[in-house]
């Protein structure tokens, strides 16, 4: 216990690089990518610029590294450590320096900059979005961006209040579980284990506003019938799982260009049930290794398509006793600000791992230069070793 | 208003232990900075509802400010001094309502990017305090028991498995009788070392046969309050603009009045167990959460000698608002789940007794309820083994003292 514990965070952020190096270690085949030559892979990879598709999967809301990459937790996350990790480019120390809320996080990840905006209130970020970006520089149509959000509160995501951008030059939103319940019409025990919503505050229902998508686009749009909904809605077993399947009929019927999917199972860890807080970490695993499948099956996404996946942020420490271990994210901790991400598809270099650390307001930079628009207003930079 | 405007009748609000004890100091509340002060206020105000511990542990903490030089109290709270403050945090009612201060105050923190900053300043606080004002040692070595997997038939997954390098696992218990063995051996240490909150029992159920002797909670004992809790919440969300942060607020200004327990002759736990079902996130509706989370509360805030804590099987999980409806029918149960959940409170109980002063002669068991198998981890006891021998409870407990 003492030879494990950290008395200063930055004593507690130089252990958890150790930490991060042993898993270097135990995940076999993969080399270190400091050692490796810079390749310009995605000038290579033969897909134009206009051609290339991006999605990004939060890991939501918030994991561990003892529950996912870390030697002990390996066991929650077969899919990712045996069929993704071996053709990514894995990155160990993904920092959040903002506030660790999930909305708020969110919004910081999809605009470069930390957020400040209240996690708990219907407000868009107060900075371009990398939709908004992606749409006003490449001239692109609002169906060739999409946000797929698990949490009523996420329906402001998808566009800035930037005056430079702003209304009419975001992503279109999916709440399902917004569209489920208009389904059934506000009722229907059958689907309420589908319905479960914002599990740090469970009493809290965000008022609706902003381009969300309406029950009627259902058939214009992903080509499914409300009964056809309801009828597939009953055999899922979570709200992520709904999630993942409109994300399905959005990339079979829509096949955006750039798509932002938010899972949030995870987060039931607020309830203080380590058994719940697992399976969702395992429920996740498999989702993203499902939304891999339709990324590499599906003609429009196949070999274009780069996958990026990161939580949000981590989980506090055990070993804080300003905290409750696994049940929060509030104390600050290296722990829970630091997490990973994994880059895999078109234009990247598979098997390769990155231990420096990187901050995740990287992310929309990087998205510009594969993509091919300017973030001209976010705070991080394009990740070099991807380029 | 700042500290330094402090007058002794501006506690006047304050229950009248706490007041006096506050107006005291005043001399020294007037010397802090805005940013520390309502977090000490926080706890004064409770004062009258303390545990002996945390009043000994406050009376000491005030005493000590106190007794510094102004260029001692500079340095020690150097790091705060230099927090940034809103007007409209100054100008709120910090004294009377110390606690929404400090809510606010964490929201702020975040927002402006300061929160590492004060991080490191409580951190530097509170080491230059356990040096100047080390932590009371226990009379004799506390204990600690968990008893986890009620109701649970059969398991095939591993069990104790981050407690393991820290003693000794044991594969052949003999489970006979196990809850009353176990509840009067810490009633014996609560007759042979008499004190206030100092031995405990919590049950994640209901609360199997006691001495009185004893300091219970249990889940089940407090299913009326619960009750009158679900049915304030649901009031309150729908009133207009009431948003999470505002329903935090008013949960914590509910008293043990007005869920329902107004009778009781111990007020300081009627608190107690009001604040684990109002400040706790989950209590409400798993009863392993609730389990975990007050053994983690009473050994921060009680330090007991003794403690025991019983896992029951938590409701299988269902939508939020089902779960916190209070239906009268019976909830199906989850005892495989709630079989995890305790493996991973008994590993935070453990952690959560290690925190406490005299860690190093502590001793805890944790067993797997009517079942062959436990750990214990004591001063002497050879960490990472295993043993197979037949062992009884007892026994254990002995190695591990």
């Amino acid at each position: 216990m003492a030879a494990s514990r950290a008395s200063t965070p930055q004593e507690l952020a130089r252990q958890l690089s150790w930490n991060r190096r042993d898993f270097i270690r135990s995940a076999a085949g993969l080399a270190l990518g400091s050692s490796l030559l810079p390749s310009s892979l995605f000038a290579r990879s033969g897909v134009p610029v206009s051609k290339r598709k991006v999605v990004v999967i939060t890991f939501g809301g918030g994991a561990r590294d003892q529950e996912t990459f870390a030697p002990e937790g390996q066991e929650n996350i077969p899919h990712l450590m045996r069929e993704l990790i071996p053709q990514s480019a894995f990155f160990t120390q993904v920092v959040n320096r903002g506030i660790l809320g999930h909305y708020v996080a969110t919004a910081s990840l999809a605009t470069g900059v930390y957020e400040t905006i209240n996690n708990f209130a219907s407000l868009p970020p107060e900075h371009p979005t990398v939709f908004e970006y992606f749409r006003k520089d490449l001239k692109r149509p609002a169906s060739d961006a999409w946000v797929v959000a698990p949490s009523n509160g996420f329906n402001r995501i998808g566009e800035s209040s930037h005056r430079s951008y702003g209304p009419g030059l975001g992503a279109k939103v999916i709440l399902p579980k917004h569209l489920l319940t208009a389904a059934t019409s506000g009722g229907g025990t059958d689907f309420e284990h589908l319905l479960r919503d914002n599990y740090e505050t469970p009493f809290y229902t965000p008022e609706l506003s902003g381009s969300e998508f309406e029950l009627q686009q259902l058939g214009n749009l992903l080509k499914l019938s409300v009964d056809d909904f309801k009828a597939h809605a009953l055999t899922l077993s979570s709200p992520d799982e709904l999630s993942v399947y409109i994300v399905r009929q959005l990339m079979r019927q829509a096949a955006p260009s750039l798509l932002w999917i938010t899972m949030h199972d995870i987060d039931i860890a607020h309830a203080g049930a380590y058994s719940l807080y697992i399976d969702g970490i395992q429920r996740t695993d498999r989702l993203c290794a499902d939304i891999w499948k339709t990324i590499q099956s599906e003609p429009e996404y196949a070999g274009k398509t780069t996958l990026f996946i990161l939580p949000d942020f981590g989980r506090d420490s055990d070993d804080d006793s300003g905290g409750n271990g696994f049940q929060h994210h509030r104390t600050g901790d290296a722990l829970s600000r630091t997490t990973w991400m994994m880059a895999l598809g078109a234009g990247v270099r598979e098997g390769v791992v990155f231990d420096r650390p990187m901050e995740s307001t990287d992310l929309v930079p990087t998205l510009g230069s594969i993509l091919g628009f300017s973030a001209a207003l976010a705070q991080g930079k394009p990740i070099p070793e991807l380029f | 208003m700042l500290p330094s405007d402090l007058k002794p009748e501006q506690f006047n609000g304050y229950p009248p232990e706490a007041r006096k004890l506050v107006t005291g100091h005043v001399a020294v509340l007037r010397r802090l900075p805005l940013s520390f002060l309502p977090s000490l206020l926080r706890e004064a105000i409770e004062y009258d509802f303390k545990f002996p511990a945390e009043r000994r542990a406050l009376e000491k903490e005030l005493a000590n400010l106190d007794s510094l030089s102004a260029d001692q109290l500079k340095g020690w709270l150097q790091g705060f001094a230099q927090i940034r403050i809103s007007s409209q945090l100054e100008h709120s009612d910090w004294i009377n309502t110390p606690a929404q201060f400090v809510e606010q105050l964490s929201s702020y923190l975040w927002t402006t990017h300061q929160l590492d900053a004060f991080r490191t300043a409580a951190l530097a606080y509170a080491e230059r305090l356990r040096a100047a004002v080390p932590p009371e040692k226990p009379p004799v070595a506390r204990l600690g028991i968990t008893i986890i997997g009620q109701s649970v038939t059969a398991n095939s997954e591993p069990l104790f498995r981050k407690l393991r390098p820290h003693g000794a696992y044991f594969r052949a218990v003999k489970p006979e009788n196990g809850v009353p063995l176990l509840l009067n051996l810490v009633a014996a240490r609560a007759k042979a070392h008499p004190a206030p909150y100092a031995h405990w029992y919590i049950d994640g159920g209901q609360a199997a046969a006691h001495d009185p002797a004893l300091t219970c909670v249990s889940y089940r004992a407090l299913e009326p309050v619960r009750a009158a809790l679900s049915g304030k919440i649901r009031a309150e969300i729908e009133r207009p603009g009431m948003g999470p942060e505002n329903l935090r607020t008013v949960l914590a200004q509910l008293r043990p009045a007005d869920l329902g327990l107004a009778n009781s002759a111990d007020v300081v736990l009627d608190r107690f167990r009001v604040k684990m079902l109002t400040e706790g996130s989950g209590t409400q509706i798993f009863s392993t959460t609730f389990a975990q989370w007050t053994a983690r509360e009473v050994l921060r805030r009680a330090q007991p000698l003794t403690l025991l804590v019983r896992f029951a099987p938590r409701q299988r999980q269902k939508p939020m608002n089902e779960m916190l409806s209070a239906s009268h029918e019976v909830a199906e149960l989850d005892p495989l789940g709630s079989l995890i959940d305790a493996d991973m409170g008994a590993y935070y109980n453990w952690l959560n007794l290690q925190r406490l002063p005299g860690a190093e002669q502590s001793s805890f068991l944790v067993w797997f309820e009517g079942h062959n198998e436990a750990m214990a981890i004591g001063p002497t006891l050879p960490r990472g083994t295993e043993s197979t021998a037949v062992t009884g409870l007892e026994q254990l407990l002995d190695w591990a003292s």
